[in-house]
């Protein structure tokens, strides 16, 4: 398999060779690889990467996902992606 | 193990700082950092970027800090698209005559340090951004080499340059405890229990400066103050300057990746010393009134999606400049902290000068004044032109 050919991240066009040299450099956990890569940070919000990430994460550093660095999480709405328009509508409601 | 300095903090101020020490030959540097790189403030902020100040002060020191980030690139020997520095520069829009005329003085000292910085009528504004509603408007004044960049991607940076040079960094390392004997600085112990060792302790640690000094008596007025800010979805490039008013307080930039980002300081800001009691939740009041600013001063957004909001915490002070410099009680022991909603900006100039401090080397920019001894005495700095 091309790792430069699997898509880990569709928002972002991030494959999983990008996601594999990131690792490689230092920026070993969900949080740095986030903010080094841009990954899980489009308008999917992580959705569809993060876990693929963390099972890589783990494959690599030969650890549980339980024992991974994570950051507590911290909840960052919206949910799914809204337009100006409708919020601003109900803005002045 | 005995380190010359440890530096606690890994945001832009205590990474630049062991960069810019490392460069003067400071020894042995340590950098600890509670959870990763740009964990704090330094992740959560808008990394605008300005000269636009109205104190002497600050414009001299800001006017540095652009040079410094105009030349990171090559200084960091990073890729100079890695950093995405954007200078499109700010539009400041001024909303009554007072603050018009207000914004003008500001530019009168821009222009004593050599600031290019224009004074725009209405007619102008309208002329050179067809995209900015003009309505209530007075005039604006903008300055072409503000701008912003990745406040990751800088940081970053500064810390793989620091590492050449042998600044040994460990993340997800909290320290616990300042330790001291008999009135000086001897290390830090660290939330395992084990304690390292150091000549000096320099604390960059944002909002959490004041908690991490009272361990040793330390009372710093420096309090941590929750500000909201989102972005969208990326779109063309269709905003080339941050559009920003200091009276209503919005700022809207679009980044070099095509996602606009924008904040507005809350209405009655909630603000904390113990990190105990920080809040991170975001709130639909900012939502709503972030989306009746933006779709008012750029209604070409009302077809954009917002895809992300979150909050982060301003280090403010009392007179909202940094504390900077040694503290007077604990020898060997220096801070470097309350950018008050600054601290990106002036990252950069602030390592460069506090390493020269700390080297006793003369500094070009004198940070005495910021000492963070001068809130029991009363010494104030003013600045006219700041955000909420
Ligand atoms: C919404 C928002 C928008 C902003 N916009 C701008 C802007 O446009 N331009 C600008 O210049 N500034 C802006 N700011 C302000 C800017 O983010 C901060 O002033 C700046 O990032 C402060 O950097 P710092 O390194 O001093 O602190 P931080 O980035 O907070 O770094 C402190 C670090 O210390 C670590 N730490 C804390 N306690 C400990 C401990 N006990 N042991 C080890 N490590 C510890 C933290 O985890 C953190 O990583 C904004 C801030 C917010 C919240």
């Amino acid at each position: 398999m091309d790792d430069n050919k699997v898509i880990i991240c569709r928002c972002e066009d991030i494959t999983l060779h990008d996601v594999r040299g990131a690792i490689e450099d230092g920026y070993d956990s969900w949080d740095k690889l986030k903010r080094y890569l841009r990954i899980g940070m489009g308008p999917c919000g992580g959705k569809t990467c993060r876990l693929l990430v963390l099972r890589e994460l783990s494959a690599i550093k030969g650890k549980p996902l339980s024992a991974l660095y994570l950051r507590e999480n911290v909840i960052r709405p919206p949910l799914r992606s809204i337009p100006f328009k409708a919020l601003e509508k109900e803005a002045h409601l | 193990m005995t380190y010359d300095i440890i530096i606690v903090g890994g945001g832009i101020q205590g990474v630049a700082t062991a960069y810019e020490l490392a460069k003067r030959g400071a020894g042995k540097i340590l950098l600890l950092e509670k959870t990763f790189l740009t964990g704090g403030s330094t992740g959560s902020c808008a990394a605008g970027i300005r000269a636009q100040f109205g104190s002497p002060f600050n414009v001299k020191l800001m006017a540095r800090s652009l040079e410094i980030f105009e030349n990171m690139a090559k200084e960091l020997e990073c890729d100079n698209d890695y950093l995405e520095l954007w200078q499109g520069g700010y539009l400041v829009l001024a909303y009554s005559e007072a603050e018009f005329e207000g914004l003008k003085r500001n530019v009168e000292v821009q222009h004593t340090y050599g600031l290019k910085t224009n004074v725009l009528s209405v007619e102008e504004v309208k002329k050179a951004f067809p995209r900015v509603n003009v309505e209530g408007v007075y005039g604006a004044t903008y300055h072409d080499r503000d701008g912003h960049a990745d406040p990751f991607h800088v940081t970053f940076a500064y810390a793989e340059a620091g590492k050449r040079l042998g600044v040994e960094i460990r993340e997800w390392t909290p320290v616990d405890t300042l330790l001291t004997e008999n009135g000086k600085i001897t290390g830090v112990r660290l939330q395992d229990g084990s304690s390292v060792y150091a000549e000096r302790v320099l604390v960059c640690a944002g909002a959490w400066t004041t908690s991490l000094l009272k361990t040793v008596g330390i009372d710093l007025p420096l309090w941590g103050e929750k500000h909201e800010i989102l972005i969208t979805e990326p779109w063309e490039r269709l905003l080339g300057p941050m559009v920003i008013s200091f009276s209503r307080g919005y700022y809207i930039q679009q980044r070099p990746h095509g996602s606009f980002i924008m904040g507005i300081p809350p209405e009655d800001p909630r603000h904390w010393y113990r990190p105990d009691e920080f809040d991170f939740s975001s709130s639909i009041d900012f939502l709503l009134r972030m989306s009746s600013e933006a779709t008012n001063v750029l209604p070409f957004l009302k077809g954009v999606n917002v895809v992300r909001q979150w909050a982060g915490l301003y280090e403010m002070t009392p007179d909202h400049h940094h504390a900077i410099g040694p503290l007077e009680d604990i020898s060997g022991l220096w801070v470097a902290a309350g950018g008050s909603g600054h601290g990106f900006m002036f990252g950069p100039v602030m390592a460069e000068q506090l390493s020269k401090w700390m080297m006793g080397e003369p500094m070009d920019i004198d940070l005495r004044p910021l000492s963070p001894d001068r809130f029991k005495k009363g010494a104030l700095v003013i600045e006219p032109a700041v955000v909420g």
